[in-house]
């Protein structure tokens, strides 16, 4: 991902360059170089910054947001509009059908002189409840009512109807909209109810207006806002891009800044920080162990060739050659040796084989181990106890732990010795179903400011660098242990040296 | 005894041929796995020696290829990949043995003597004997002569893997595979004491030695001199 930005950069640019097609330019070739419009450079700065910005997916996101937040507003200001503007006109039929029910019960008792009666009472003076009422006769003429004439094209029709009539308002005639319901009465006369609606026209007018003006402050609202959560979006994954160019181009310990939010951004970052951390901790490591290969062979290929010059000094004498060939064979041994021992490590380090692992008592490990060292140990002067609770069973690689622990009882062999032997103890337990592997031993130990520096490869202390070995034991020791999630910690047991694996408990790696 | 070697460094190769053919067997060479494939199926030999990376074809397909046209010829497969992984794929493919380069010359022969053998042992042989030896798989008893000589458990492993082998060179790596099954080497003399104290129990007190140091490649259990 860190590339998109600048492709899109890129792919700006090429389409821009004088707002032409291809075609255009193919199909009018002499006119090839069009002069380009000149623009300001400040004006191509806003413009390839807009093109830039729009190219995003922050923006493009914000925008499809924007989108959705228009459509929702729209339908809920129309809704609104719908159900307001319909209530009224429905309160109004309400209001008209009410009249002419009660009209036509006045009719029904009292007759068509009884109704012009209470027509004529309800139209006299202004009640300021906006009722019209028009009574007529065969011939079309008002016999009562408080509208003028009868609204023209109007007689035939019967339900409701809408029409304008004048009403004088502050000594000036006003056309106002109505709407009315019409009552046949026997014998040709017509009865004519209706209603003035101005308010209610102005009422909606002015839903409408509200309404019109409350959407557009609300997409005001919402491209402001996507526009400012597009920009922050882009600014903060333009940081983590920037951080990833630098690294790209070599400050690996460049790191993507925070800002202590905790939200996805800034896991986003912590994570990022933290794969650079372990790449930044795996290549000093791998510089270091290169240096420290090419160093530490350089001393026995040195050897070797002085011992192969030696054998080329006597041709003479076949006994002499033979002998600093086989010892020359030797040496090439020994390196292979220190060669497959960083295969180990490494093969222990990659750590990525995990289908590999098996169930296995780790005290049957320890057992085998012990007593493949013991007669090497007795010889030596050791004595060799082994305490193991069996059924100690662990995940992992039996064949890495078998190494491991065989090159925990080497060095104890090797320095574990308190001048004439000594005791070496091995002891596998089950704590809190957490597996332990300890191998001790009663020598002069390893003081405290070295036990870490022990685990590094060739790391070899002071005292014993005249003894055979290449430094490389405990740094299996160390890989095994984390291959298999273990923790491995030297100690003083003393006096000497208290090695411990300490494994998760089983249910844990499986 | 014929051996085919497929092995497509030239320099391992000419090493291979002139090491075995000073050995006293006879030995076709083939660079290219199908090749190789073609030769193995078609000459009868005695034992294939053959790399895993191999040009046209790689050993292990070609092995499995072996394998599947039912060609039972014991084949040592020698390789730089070294892992326990590597060793086990190896031999689940349909290698007999696994040896991973760079290797000492005396440690091939070993296990090339080793593979012959295993073709060639009746499998159901329950009493092991080398001169006056006498080895009980059954009963888990060793004597000499009228003696009962009494063994921890893996001592008497080490002598039943040294007396199949007896005769030949047997290299300190074949006992730690074959008899701990520790596929790496400790790099200290532990299998020395081992052979050591064993040699205590069976030769001494007898006239005749049989167990016997080879300087530079391993032991050997033999009856003469």
């Amino acid at each position: 991902m860190p590339d998109s930005l600048g492709l899109l950069e890129t792919a700006g640019e090429v389409s821009q360059p004088d707002g032409k097609s291809v075609a255009d330019q193919v199909a009018m070739p002499e006119r090839a170089p069009s002069p380009a419009p000149r623009r300001l450079p400040a004006i191509r700065v806003l413009v390839r910054g807009a093109r830039r910005l729009l190219g995003t997916h922050a923006f493009r996101l914000a925008g499809l947001y924007f989108a959705v937040f228009v459509l929702s507003v729209l339908g809920v200001l129309f809704f609104v509009y719908w159900v307001s503007a319909d209530f009224v006109e429905r309160q109004t039929e309400a209001t008209l059908d009410a009249e002419i029910t009660g009209l036509a019960e006045q009719y029904a008792q009292r007759g068509l002189s009884g109704l012009v009666q209470i027509v004529a009472a309800r139209s006299a003076g202004d009640r300021g409840d906006g009722m019209l009422y028009l009574v007529i006769n065969r011939d079309g003429r008002p016999l009562a009512g408080n509208i003028s004439g009868w609204p023209p094209g109007e007689l035939a029709r019967s339900g409701s109807l809408s029409f304008h009539f004048e009403v004088p308002v502050n000594g000036q005639v006003e056309t106002h909209p109505a709407t009315g319901k019409l009552f046949a009465i026997p014998d040709g006369y017509r009865l004519l109810v209706g209603r003035d609606i101005s308010d209610a026209a102005a009422y909606r007018e002015r839903i409408k207006l509200t309404l019109l003006w409350s959407g557009l402050f609300a997409l005001g609202i919402g491209l402001v806002g996507g526009t400012l959560m597009g920009r922050n979006m882009l600014r903060r994954v333009e940081l983590v891009n920037r951080t990833a160019e630098r690294v790209m181009a070599g400050n690996l310990s460049d790191r993507v800044p925070r800002r202590g939010t905790n939200d996805e951004f800034d896991q986003l970052a912590a994570h990022l920080n933290g794969m650079l951390d372990q790449i930044e901790r795996l290549m000093t490591g791998m510089r270091e162990v290169t240096d420290n290969v090419a160093h530490d062979l350089k001393t026995p290929l040195a050897r070797l060739r002085a011992r192969l010059e030696l054998a080329l000094f006597v041709p003479d004498d076949p006994a002499a050659q033979a002998e600093a060939i086989r010892t020359a064979i030797e040496e090439a041994d020994r390196m292979l040796a220190t060669f497959n021992a960083l295969l180990s490590i490494a093969e222990a380090e990659a750590g990525a084989r995990r289908q590999d692992t098996e169930l296995f008592d780790l005290a049957e490990v320890a057992r085998v181990a012990t007593e493949l060292y013991e007669p090497l140990a007795e010889e030596q002067g050791f004595a060799v106890r082994l305490d193991a609770e069996p059924g100690t069973m662990i995940h992992g690689d039996r064949h890495l732990l078998s190494q491991a622990t065989a090159n925990l009882l080497d060095n104890a062999l090797k320095y574990g010795s308190d001048g004439e032997g000594g005791k070496i103890e091995v002891c596998v337990r089950q704590t809190d179903g957490r597996a332990a592997l300890e191998v001790c031993d009663h020598g002069p130990g390893i003081p405290a400011p070295d036990r870490e520096t022990v685990f590094e490869r060739f790391v070899r202390l002071e005292p014993s660098r005249s003894t055979p070995g290449n430094g490389l034991g405990l740094s299996l020791v160390r890989a095994v242990a984390r291959r298999h999630d273990a923790t491995v910690a030297l100690s003083d047991n003393g006096p000497g040296l208290k090695v411990r694996l300490e494994f998760p408990a089983a249910a844990d790696t499986s | 005894m014929k051996l085919l070697v497929i092995e497509d460094d030239r320099e391992t190769a000419a090493y291979l041929a002139k090491g075995l053919s000073e050995s006293g067997y006879a030995v076709d060479q083939s660079g290219d796995g199908r090749e190789g494939l073609f030769l193995a199926t078609s000459g009868s030999y005695d034992a294939i020696i053959l790399d895993r990376m191999l040009p046209g074809m790689d050993g292990l397909s070609l092995l499995g290829v072996l394998r599947g046209a039912k060609i039972g010829t014991p084949a040592l497969i020698l390789s730089a990949l070294g892992s326990v992984d590597d060793r086990v794929k190896g031999l689940r493919s349909g290698g007999d043995d696994y040896l991973v380069k760079p290797f000492a010359f005396s440690e091939l022969l070993a296990r090339i003597e080793a593979l012959l053998r295993r073709g060639a042992e009746a499998p159901s042989v329950t009493r092991l004997r080398v001169a006056d030896l006498e080895l009980d798989l059954l009963t888990r008893s060793v004597k000499r002569g009228d003696k009962t000589i009494d063994l921890l458990p893996r001592e008497f492993q080490l002598l039943e893997y040294m007396m199949r082998n007896a005769g030949h060179v047997v290299t300190r790596t074949m006992l730690l595979e074959n008899v701990w099954d520790y596929h790496f080497d400790p790099q200290t003399n532990v299998i020395d004491v081992h052979v050591s104290r064993l040699r205590q129990k069976i030769d001494k007190r007898f006239e005749r030695p049989l167990l016997h140091t080879v300087r530079g490649a391993g032991y050997c259990l033999r009856a003469q001199e």
